[in-house]
């Protein structure tokens, strides 16, 4: 059983390989340009099948933190804890993908690195609460406490987003919109690379998810030949 | 005892301890203080005249949210240090009664303190902060701030970075209030219409009633051993 596990894991890590190749592929080249007068613009705009596939994957590790979280306090099983803790530490590195991708496509687009956009604005916001969340945890060392203390973050950030997104979009809409009029929607060749990209980003992260995983219960394993040993 | 009883006993305790120190009102409120002074220096040479009155919204709430963040992490690294929470904890009371009880003695000292800053406030800044809308955002604002806070308090006194994470773990998740407020507040000081006002208002009073709620319920995870 556990052979065939290790087998299935090479076998999705190699497709997640593969499947990021010919997603990059059709983002820089598959893909038709974008209807844009500048040349910036233009390339510029290739970057977003990356970036919202990475978003995709920051908020969907959240919510998955959050179910961990929730399986936690429900059971007290160390797996539950095991996914909240994986998923978190994949959604941070993913949320700020989400940030870096993000400035280096507003500054030909926009003129500049950053706007206090809603959508930019509550990413920055989550990857916050997603560093606290990591914070709060290496700042406890009861096993048990911190798989309380963590779920109940997560719970509480989780409960969170929603009211800062409605938060955020009240406090934008005050003001003009300027940068809302110039998406033009997704031509069809567009629309396949762009599901392309987020069912690919799934698989990886998926993959990653896995990875973590077996990597957290080889620690455990580790700690408990250790307490052994040690008598 | 009825459980209204419970909390009550909690935040009087929590009042004598006060009046018998005074540490936690004037940390606060000098912190408060210092706060605004601190933004009047870092704005002096940009910010004159007429368009004060356009940051004094953000300050206010600033010097609130930073010295109720001060006060939210005495509340309980002071029962910590002094081993009174397992006291507390062993007391015949639902859990959940003492984080009300610590949420409502927040919310006092934390009004008291505001309650002080707003003349400051009005002589630094030069505009009128006595109108019934505006106090009814501050004690809005205070309390979705203090019933977040306490619970992440609650948690963060039993880590090893204590003072530090508190912050950090809060103003992420307490950015709506700071929103809410501060749109409320300048929408006073702006002259808007009261309906207008409301609508933020509102806004707060939901804040106000999901994170106690939810607090509620994971409250028990938070204090057990």
């Amino acid at each position: 059983m556990k052979r065939r596990n290790d087998t299935l894991l090479i076998v999705l890590t190699a497709l997640s390989a593969v499947l990021v190749m010919i997603a990059l592929y059709l983002a820089l080249v598959g893909a038709p340009d974008a209807n844009l007068q500048s040349e910036t613009g233009r390339y510029a705009q290739r970057i977003i099948y990356f970036h919202i596939a990475t978003a995709w994957v920051g908020f969907l590790a959240f919510f998955v933190t959050f179910v961990g979280g929730v399986g936690y306090l429900r059971t007290q099983a160390r797996k539950w804890d095991i996914v909240a803790l994986s998923s978190a530490e994949i959604g941070t590195v993913f949320m700020l993908g989400v940030l870096v991708s993000g400035s280096i496509w507003a500054k030909p687009a926009w003129g500049v690195w950053w706007v206090w956009d809603e959508r930019l604005t509550i990413s920055l916001i989550q990857f916050l609460v997603y560093v606290g969340y990591l914070m709060l945890r290496s700042s406890v060392e009861d096993p048990a406490r911190r798989a309380r203390f963590a779920a109940v973050y997560g719970v509480v950030a989780f409960i969170s987003v929603p009211i800062n997104f409605i938060a955020i979009r009240l406090w934008r809409t005050q003001h003009p919109l300027i940068f809302g009029s110039e998406e033009g929607g997704l031509g069809p060749n567009m629309m396949f690379a762009f599901f392309f990209c987020l069912i690919t980003f799934t698989i990886w992260y998926v993959t990653l998810m896995w990875h973590r995983i077996r990597l957290e219960r080889s620690r455990d394993q580790v700690e408990a030949l250790k307490q052994k040993i040690m008598g | 005892m009825s459980y209204l009883r419970k909390i009550l006993a909690i935040v009087w305790k929590d009042i004598v301890a006060e009046l018998r120190t005074k540490e936690m009102f004037s940390a606060m409120f000098v912190f408060a203080v210092l706060v605004i002074v601190v933004f009047v220096f870092a704005f002096d040479l940009r910010v004159v005249g007429e368009q004060v009155q356009q940051v004094a919204p953000g300050t206010l709430w600033v010097a609130f949210a930073f010295s109720g963040v001060l006060g939210l992490n005495r509340a309980f690294v002071m029962e910590k240090d002094r081993g009174c929470l397992e006291g507390l904890l062993l007391a015949p009371v639902d859990h959940t009664a003492i984080y009300f009880g610590k949420m409502v003695s927040t919310v006092l000292f934390m009004l008291v303190v505001e309650a002080f800053m707003l003349p400051v406030f009005t002589a630094f800044f030069g505009v009128n902060l006595f109108d019934l809308r505006l106090i009814l955002t501050i004690v809005l604002g205070t309390v979705g701030f203090a019933g977040v806070g306490t619970i992440l308090s609650a948690m963060t006194a039993q880590t090893r970075a204590r003072e530090v994470l508190l912050p950090i773990l809060l103003l992420p998740v307490a950015a709506p209030v700071l929103i809410f407020a501060v749109k409320a507040t300048a929408g006073v000081l702006d002259g808007q219409p009261t309906s207008e006002i409301a609508f933020w208002l509102r806004l707060l009073v939901a804040f106000d009633l999901i994170f106690p709620a939810v607090a509620f319920m994971t409250f028990d995870y938070v204090v057990k051993e």
